[in-house]
């Protein structure tokens, strides 16, 4: 899932600032299981934000994905009533909502952080940077692309230290992680192959599915 | 004598290397070089060691070419993409440059402008196989060069990787670094001659030039730093006491550099010494071991 993490209470007062009327809008999948802009985070933001200006009228209002249209449709009938929108949505669902209403100041309050899981109860880690070729077979289950924090693609550096990365004590190194993974699996040969280069996509990515055109065109 | 034609004379080599300061002035720095010069076979300069912003290695290494001395180019994948390497590495060919370190490079948050964006587009096993691949005349992309380098690859390995896991690792990518075309070694200081010993035993079969690492230790604090701090390195305690214990702290780290340098004659194809701004140690301690 995605991860993020609210943005300092201060910069979202300097955010919604200029507006009276605001529309506080959670997300119901990944940004409720990260606990960064569900239900509870909703709440708790539109209540910050109207207690500490008198004047401020709050709205909340959660669905459950902000990066699909026919959810952000359901926000039709509510968003004429307000100046702003504060989205508690990823970037992408910012964004979408944004290109939804035109019109309207749509406000970021989350700082979107990777792609990762919720490594222990209240620590959550990237694992995949959707760099587009994925070789996890390879690797055992574990991505040097995303862990590895150069992310190297032909080994180790040595810069490791007690298994941990030279970057941070508190991050393991990706490369032995896979050399110990790829033990367990019977499948160290994958360390010895041929070196690899990584060919970077470019951005902004763009999918087609040409099979999926057809079928619409007809 | 170049250290290309050294390094086939198959006689026991000695490398040393400086390290770029923050600024234009190299005085001290070309002095230190001086210093050393017919006593080394080469001299390598680092590329903005621990991640450190510093004149570049390249200006360096053409500055001691001016000088006579045969330079090593240390060429890191922390700041460059493929386009910027190739080019940096025909340009230093045509600025007389012959010899190349090729390393993956410390990350950028180890440095002096942690926010940098690090590139490591390339590594050390990559960077090698371009550095083959120009040397046939053609770019990583496959266009063919006017004009092409003949330049000499080296890389580096630690040895004293400090669980199985790590030094599998390393000597796994050892093996790849020969097969992208390394002809030489430089590895992290040692200063525990059996475990060095262990690890020669272990890569015997590559059949490579191996350069034993020999860190001047230039104080206690130092030592102890490096324990905690620089990953493969380990000073054994007694050598620290070795040093505690010293009056002349200066002669009590040459001693231990004579005795690494001696012990390692009869394991490897040569030393790399890396002075850290001892450089007028090192005649003494070649005089001493008789290099």
């Amino acid at each position: 899932m995605i991860i993020a993490e609210q943005k300092a209470l201060t910069e979202i007062e300097d955010m919604v600032g200029p507006y009276r009327k605001i529309l506080v809008v959670g997300c119901g999948t990944c940004m409720t299981f990260c606990s960064a802009g569900g239900p509870d985070e909703v709440g708790q933001l539109a209540e910050a934000l109207a207690s500490g200006n008198k004047d401020i009228v709050v709205e909340k209002s959660t669905i459950p994905r902000q990066c699909a249209v026919k959810f952000i449709d359901r926000l039709e009938s509510k968003v004429g009533d307000y100046e702003a929108i504060l989205s508690m949505a990823c970037g992408n669902g910012v964004q979408a909502v944004a290109s939804r209403f035109p019109n309207k100041p749509v406000l970021p309050a989350l700082n979107t952080q990777f792609i990762g899981v919720e490594a222990e109860s209240g620590i959550w880690t990237e694992t995949c940077m959707a760099c587009g070729d994925c070789i996890l077979w390879r690797t055992g289950g574990i991505c040097p692309v995303t862990r590895c924090a150069k992310g190297l693609l032909n080994g180790a550096c040595g810069g490791a230290s007690e298994g941990k990365c030279e970057v941070s004590k508190d991050r393991p190194c990706a490369w032995q992680e896979i050399y110990h993974a790829l033990k367990r699996l019977n499948m160290l040969h994958y360390l010895k192959e041929k070196p690899q280069v990584k060919d970077w996509p470019i951005h902004p990515g763009r999918v087609v599915r040409q099979d999926l055109r057809e079928v619409e065109a007809s | 004598m170049s250290f290309r034609e050294a390094l086939e004379s198959g006689k026991f080599l000695v490398t040393a290397e400086v390290g770029p300061g923050k600024g234009t002035d190299v005085e001290h720095l070309l002095k230190d070089a001086d210093i050393i010069k017919d006593r080394v076979h080469a001299i390598n300069v680092t590329d903005l060691q621990s991640s450190v912003m510093r004149l570049g290695s390249m200006a360096v290494c053409h500055l001691l070419t001016d000088r006579g001395i045969d330079p090593i180019f240390q060429v890191t994948c922390r700041d460059r993409n493929r386009l910027a390497l190739q080019s940096d590495l025909l340009s230093a060919w045509v600025l007389g440059i012959r010899n190349v370190l090729a390393l993956t490079g410390d990350h950028p948050t180890l440095g002096d402008h942690p926010q940098a964006k690090p590139v490591f587009e390339l590594d050390s096993v990559t960077l090698l196989e371009v550095i083959g691949k120009l040397n046939s005349g053609f770019d990583m992309a496959g266009h063919e060069l006017k004009g092409a380098p003949d330049i000499l690859p080296g890389a580096v390995v630690n040895p004293g990787a400090d669980n199985e896991a790590a030094l599998d690792l390393q000597i796994m990518k050892m093996e790849k670094k020969i097969e992208a075309g390394a002809k030489f070694f430089q590895t992290q200081g040692v200063y525990d001659l059996d475990a060095f010993e262990k690890f020669m035993k272990r890569i015997e079969g590559f059949h490579t030039k191996v350069f034993g690492g020999i860190i001047l230790l230039k104080s206690v604090g130092m030592a102890r730093y490096m324990n905690k701090n620089v990953a493969g390195v380990f000073v054994p305690e007694p050598l620290i006491q070795e040093l505690k214990e010293a009056e002349d702290k200066a002669q009590a780290s040459m001693n231990i550099a004579v005795r690494l340098i001696k012990g390692m004659k009869d394991l490897c194809q040569g030393v790399h010494i890396m002075a850290l701004g001892w450089e007028s140690k090192i005649p003494p301690i070649l005089d001493e071991v008789g290099l």
